[in-house]
C-alpha cells in the first residue's frame, strides 16, 4: 500500500492509484464503522487538531469521529473565536501550533491556497479540508467512493456536475477526481456561475439543463450559497430552481438507475427538490456522508503512517 | 568636478538607433563630445580616462512610477535606500509615486519629499503628486501649486477616479496647466476583489480573476475623455493585447497619449504565480503568455512607450499571507535592467530600443534634458556588462524591502557603475576601474 505524499492538500496531484489506494482502503473502514465496536487504533498516541477558520459542522464532525474512532487525541479549535480576532497571522497561528507537535492537522479556510501556504510552515501531516475556491479532496474522495459503492465501478460513467461550479471547491476537486478515472464530466450552470476557460479542463458544459442530464449515471448538485445570490450571479431563488433546480421531471432525463449527490448542506427548494432528496431510491445523500467518515479515516491513516517513516528517516 | 573621458565603449544611443564603438566626453556634469574612435581622443590633463572595456555605455534609466514610502511606511522603503537601489540598478532618475501615507497630495507635502529626496537620495528625484485629494477621486488637488512646487505629473496610481465628470474636469485643468496626468486603466468593476486574471489558472487555482477587458474599458474610456479635453495623458501599465488597437488608434488621431508597461508583465506571465507565489502578486495581475508576447512586440514597435519597473517595497509580513489576502506589488529597480535585458538576449529587442523605453521615451515624456548620448545632455549614464551571468540572491539588494520575483532566478547582464551629472554614485566592486 503505496501512498507517496506528505500532506492532502488536493485531489489536482494525486495519481489515479493514490485514489485507488483510498478508496480500497476506506472500504474496510465502512464495514467497521457498521459494527458496534467501532475503534482500530491505528492512530493511538497521535495527535490530531482541527483548524476551521470557516463556518462547519459537518466536516468538522466527520473528521472528528473519523480521528476518534481510529484512536487519535482529537482537538478541534473554532479558528474565527480565538487568536485570528486577535490579529494573529495563519503562519503565526500555523507555527504556534506546529510547537505542540500536533501528528495530523485538518484545516479549512476561506482562502485558495492558505493550506498550502500552513503546510509548508509546519512539521505534521495537513489535510485540506476545504480551501477558498480552490480544492476540497476529502469530499470528492466520498463522492468516488459513494459512486463506486452504487454503480460498482469508477470510470466510463456520465457525471453532471449542476449548479454553482464557479465558486466550488467541491467541484474543482470532483472535476480532477473524475477526470483522473476516465469518466465523461458534464457540467451543467448558468454561464455566471461557471469558471473561466472551464472548457479546457476536459468537460462538457451545458447551459440548459435538460440537455446536460440526458443519459447521465450520476447527478451531482452543488449548494447554491446565498451570498451569490446577492451577488447578482442569478435572478432569484425561484427562477434558478426553475431552470437549475433538481426534480423528479428534470430527472426523468438521467438514466432510469442514475442516482442523485449532493455534499451538502441543502438548500430544499433553491438547487434541489425536497421529496427528490429524501428518495431512498435516487438520492444517496445520506450514504455520501457516511463515506465521509470512512474516506477521512483512510487518508488519516495513510498520511499517518507515511509521517511515521519520514520521522523514523529523519 | 573632474572632467571624465571614457574609452572603448560600446555606446547605446537610443536616440539614433544605434550602437557602436566609440568614446565619450563629460565635463561640468553634461556630456560635451562623443566619437567613434575606439581609442577616444588623448584625454585632457584634468581629464579622468575611463577604459569601458567595449562595455555598454547607455543614457542612465528613468523610472517612471517607483514608490517610495516616505512618508508614513519608511521602514519599507527610504529616500536612502530607494536611491542606493536605483544608483546599483542604473537608473539615474526616479520620478516617485505619491501613493505613500498620507498621499503626496499638497505643496507642503511635496516640499517634505523634494527635502528629504535631496537630502538622501544619490540620484535625480523627481515627484509626482495626486490627481485628486487623498486620492479619492472627488476634488482635484492644487495641479498649479504642485506644478510650482515641482511635481512633474500627476496621478492616482492605482485608484481610478471613477467619477467621469470629476475626471473630466481635472483632465481639463490639467491640460490649462500643462500637466501630464498618469492614471491606471482599468474599470474598478470589473476588477473589484481580483487576485489574478481570469482564465485556466484563474479557475485551476481557484482564486478571483479580472477578465483583461477591464483593462481595455479603463483605456476606452480614458480616450475618450483625453478626446473630450484634450489632455497630457500617460497609461501607466498597458499590458493586454486587446487594449493595443485602441491605443494604436487614439495615437494615430493624434491624442497626446502615451503608454508604459512594467518590467514583470514583459518578462513574467500568470503560470509563474504556480502554488500561490505572492511575490508574484501585482497590480494589474500577471497576463497569458500570448500577452506577454504582444506587450513585447508593442515595445519593439514603439506603440508602448516606456518600460518602468512599478518598484513597490512591501515587508514580508504583507506577503506571508494567503493569495487574496496578500499586497500586491514587486521591488525592481535593481533588477529592471537585467530583467529587460532577457529581451534582448532573446533577441526581441535591440539595446537601442531597449533604452528608447528605459531612458528616451520617458525624458521626452516629461520634457527632460537627460535620457540621451548627445551632446548637451547631462552625464546620467550607466556602464553595463549586457552578459555577465549570475542567480539573484534578495538578501543581496539595496531596497529596504526584498519583495522580488526573481529571487533564485539565473540572470544575465550586470550593471558596473552608474553616473549622475559625471559623478560616479555607484560602482559594481569587482568592476575595473
Amino acid at each position: 500500500m503505496s501512498f507517496p505524499h506528505r500532506h492532502l492538500l488536493g485531489i489536482e496531484h494525486l495519481s489515479p492509484d493514490d485514489i485507488t489506494t483510498i478508496l480500497d482502503l476506506a472500504e474496510t473502514y465502512v464495514d467497521l464503522n457498521r459494527q458496534s465496536a467501532k475503534h482500530a487504533d491505528v492512530l493511538s498516541g497521535l495527535t490530531q487538531i482541527n483548524m476551521f477558520f470557516e463556518n462547519s459542522t459537518r466536516t468538522q464532525a466527520s473528521f472528528e469521529i473519523a480521528g476518534k474512532r481510529l484512536g487519535a487525541d482529537v482537538m478541534n479549535m473554532a479558528m474565527q473565536a480565538s487568536s485570528v480576532k486577535k490579529g494573529e497571522t495563519l503562519i503565526d497561528t500555523a507555527l504556534t501550533l506546529n510547537a505542540m507537535h500536533p501528528d495530523l492537522l485538518v484545516v479549512r479556510h476561506p482562502h485558495s491556497g492558505a493550506v498550502d501556504l500552513l503546510a509548508q510552515k509546519v512539521n505534521c501531516a495537513v489535510l485540506n479540508a476545504g480551501d477558498g475556491q480552490h480544492e476540497h479532496p476529502t469530499q470528492a474522495l466520498l463522492d468516488a467512493l459513494t459512486i463506486r459503492r452504487a454503480k460498482g465501478r469508477l470510470h466510463r460513467l456520465n457525471v453532471a456536475i449542476c449548479g454553482d461550479i464557479a465558486h466550488s471547491r467541491v467541484a474543482r476537486s470532483n472535476i480532477f477526481l473524475l477526470g483522473k478515472m476516465e469518466n465523461r464530466i458534464r457540467l451543467i450552470g448558468p454561464p455566471t456561475l461557471m469558471p473561466s476557460e472551464i472548457d479546457q479542463f476536459g468537460v462538457e458544459v451545458f447551459e440548459d439543463m435538460g440537455e446536460g442530464l440526458k443519459d447521465v449515471d450520476v447527478v451531482m448538485m452543488l449548494r447554491l450559497q446565498k451570498e451569490r445570490m446577492d451577488g447578482g450571479f442569478i435572478p432569484s431563488e425561484r427562477e434558478y430552481f426553475h431552470r437549475y433546480g433538481l426534480d423528479a421531471r428534470k430527472l426523468k432525463l438521467a438514466k432510469p438507475d442514475a442516482i442523485v449527490m449532493h455534499p451538502g448542506p441543502m438548500n430544499r427548494g433553491v438547487e434541489i427538490d425536497g421529496t427528490l432528496a429524501d428518495d431512498i431510491h435516487r438520492s444517496v445523500i445520506q450514504e455520501q456522508v457516511e463515506m465521509g467518515v470512512a474516506v477521512r479515516m483512510a487518508v488519516m491513516q495513510l498520511l499517518a503512517a507515511n509521517l511515521a517513516t519520514l520521522r523514523e528517516t529523519a | 568636478m573632474t572632467d571624465l573621458l571614457f574609452t572603448n565603449a560600446r555606446l547605446i544611443d537610443p536616440a539614433a538607433g544605434t550602437e557602436h564603438l566609440g568614446w565619450l566626453r563629460v565635463s561640468n556634469g553634461r556630456i560635451t563630445a562623443t566619437g567613434t574612435r575606439e581609442d577616444g581622443p588623448p584625454s585632457g590633463p584634468d581629464e579622468h580616462p575611463i577604459d569601458c572595456h567595449q562595455k555598454c555605455l547607455a543614457p542612465g534609466i528613468i523610472d517612471i512610477g517607483v514608490k517610495v514610502c516616505e512618508p508614513g511606511e519608511r521602514h519599507k522603503e527610504s529616500y536612502r535606500s530607494a536611491g542606493l537601489a536605483a544608483a546599483a540598478g542604473g537608473v539615474t532618475t526616479i520620478v516617485t509615486r505619491p501613493d505613500t501615507t498620507p498621499a503626496i497630495d499638497s505643496p507642503e507635502a511635496l516640499e517634505f519629499v523634494r527635502r528629504r529626496a535631496n537630502q538622501a537620495a544619490p540620484v535625480n528625484v523627481l515627484p509626482m503628486a495626486a490627481l485628486t485629494k487623498g486620492r479619492e477621486g472627488r476634488v482635484m488637488t492644487e495641479i498649479g501649486f504642485l506644478m510650482d512646487a515641482g511635481a512633474v505629473a500627476f496621478t492616482d496610481c492605482d485608484h481610478v477616479v471613477r467619477d467621469n465628470k470629476v475626471f473630466a474636469r481635472a483632465l481639463t485643468y490639467a491640460r490649462s496647466c500643462g500637466a501630464l496626468v498618469i492614471a491606471h486603466p482599468q474599470d474598478p468593476g470589473l476588477s473589484r476583489g481580483a487576485a489574478v486574471t481570469s482564465g485556466k489558472f484563474a479557475t485551476l487555482r481557484g482564486l478571483p480573476g479580472v477578465s483583461p477587458m477591464a483593462e481595455r474599458m479603463g483605456l476606452d474610456r480614458d480616450i475618450a475623455l483625453i478626446e473630450m479635453t484634450g489632455a497630457r495623458y500617460h497609461a501607466d501599465q498597458i499590458t493586454t493585447r486587446r487594449a493595443l488597437p485602441a491605443l494604436e488608434r487614439a495615437k494615430n488621431n493624434g491624442l497626446d497619449i502615451t503608454a508604459g508597461i512594467s518590467i514583470h508583465h514583459l518578462t513574467l506571465n500568470e503560470l509563474d504565480v504556480a502554488d500561490y507565489r505572492t511575490f508574484f502578486k501585482v497590480k494589474p495581475p500577471l497576463r497569458s503568455e500570448q500577452d506577454r508576447q504582444a506587450m513585447i512586440g508593442a515595445v519593439r514597435d514603439g506603440l508602448i512607450d516606456i518600460i518602468s519597473s512599478m518598484h513597490t517595497p512591501q515587508d514580508e509580513e504583507s506577503k506571508r499571507l494567503p493569495y487574496e489576502e496578500a499586497a500586491s506589488g514587486a521591488v525592481a529597480l535593481e533588477t529592471l535592467l537585467p530583467a529587460a535585458l532577457r529581451l534582448v538576449h532573446s533577441d526581441q529587442l535591440d539595446l537601442a530600443q531597449l533604452f528608447r523605453a528605459l531612458s528616451l521615451n520617458p525624458a521626452r515624456r516629461l520634457g527632460l534634458e537627460a535620457g540621451r548620448i548627445s551632446a548637451g545632455a547631462p552625464a546620467d549614464l550607466v556602464l553595463f556588462d549586457p552578459d555577465m551571468p549570475f542567480v539573484l540572491d534578495r538578501t543581496t539588494l539595496k531596497s529596504k524591502s526584498l519583495n522580488t520575483p526573481f529571487d533564485g532566478a539565473r540572470m544575465q547582464g550586470r550593471v558596473l557603475a552608474t553616473y549622475v551629472a559625471g559623478n560616479q554614485v555607484y560602482r559594481r566592486e569587482d568592476a575595473t576601474n
